[in-house]
């Protein structure tokens, strides 16, 4: 790893668990690039918020639940977690239903300019 | 401008291999830089040895050895992804004590951390399939 300033990484997490690899890869390199001394974000949106749904019972399709994976996230210092807020309103998700609860509930105004804050977007 | 490239797309899949491919011509035929191609997640497929393509097919695995030489391009596999999907090269193959390996030269196995690190040195990530 080369010594740089560090930069503002959002990686993005757009689709739902289990059904492809993509939401568990995204959640490997999130927590792989937190020993990266970078500023890391994470932005649930579309069927990504899916993953955020407490008491998933994936052991049945041998896998892990993401409701068990989600929470390590605030020890790996990951604590800037965001929510689309349309995108859990169009599914009819409560917030009351997510396995985390230090969320920041955001609607795509601000997604907007949270996307132009960033120096980069790792999108999955 | 300094880019990267993420590619997750598998070879011939989808069309998103092959515009992976293209986008890193035309960079760098516009006078910029590709710092790094990290294969990820079913991308790691295109730097398997034994692709065989027909003769009158996309051979993605050789465009892309050719182009990194010209430009001096690291193409980096993710492990993790590479080796559950059965990419080893010859030290994890011993390590594994498997009969083969099959990761194509000039592609070198590594960690998450060569994404981060091309996300953080590059002006511009961009990522293909997924």
């Amino acid at each position: 790893m080369n010594k740089a300033p560090a930069k503002k990484l959002l990686f993005i997490s757009r689709h739902a668990p289990y059904g492809s690899s993509l939401a568990k890869d995204a959640l490997d390199a999130v927590l792989a690039s937190s020993a990266y001394d970078q500023q890391l974000s994470l932005l649930f949106m579309d069927d990504g918020v899916f993953q955020l749904l407490s008491n998933q019972s994936s052991t049945e399709i041998a896998q892990k639940s993401f409701s068990s994976i989600l929470p390590v996230l605030p020890l790996y210092e990951i604590n800037s977690i965001y929510v689309h807020y349309e995108s859990l309103e169009k599914r009819q998700i409560t917030i009351n239903e997510l396995v985390l609860d230090s969320v920041q509930i955001i609607d795509s105004a601000a997604i907007c300019s949270l996307l132009a804050q960033q120096d980069q977007l790792l999108s999955f | 401008m300094i880019f990267s490239l993420a590619i997750y797309a598998a070879p011939y899949s989808s069309q998103a291999s092959d515009s992976a491919y293209r986008f890193a011509l035309a960079l760098l035929e516009n006078g910029h830089t590709l710092y790094r191609v990290f294969f990820y997640q079913d991308g790691v497929h295109t730097a398997s040895s034994l692709s065989t393509p027909p003769q009158d097919d996309i051979h993605f695995t050789q465009n892309w050895q050719t182009l990194a030489k010209k430009h001096n391009i690291d193409l980096v596999v993710c492990i993790a992804a590479a080796l559950k999907r059965g990419l080893l090269n010859q030290q994890e193959a011993t390590r594994y004590d498997k009969p083969a390996f099959n990761l194509a030269e000039g592609f070198e196995i590594s960690g998450l951390g060569q994404l981060v690190d091309a996300a953080v040195m590059s002006d511009r990530l961009i990522t293909f399939g997924g």
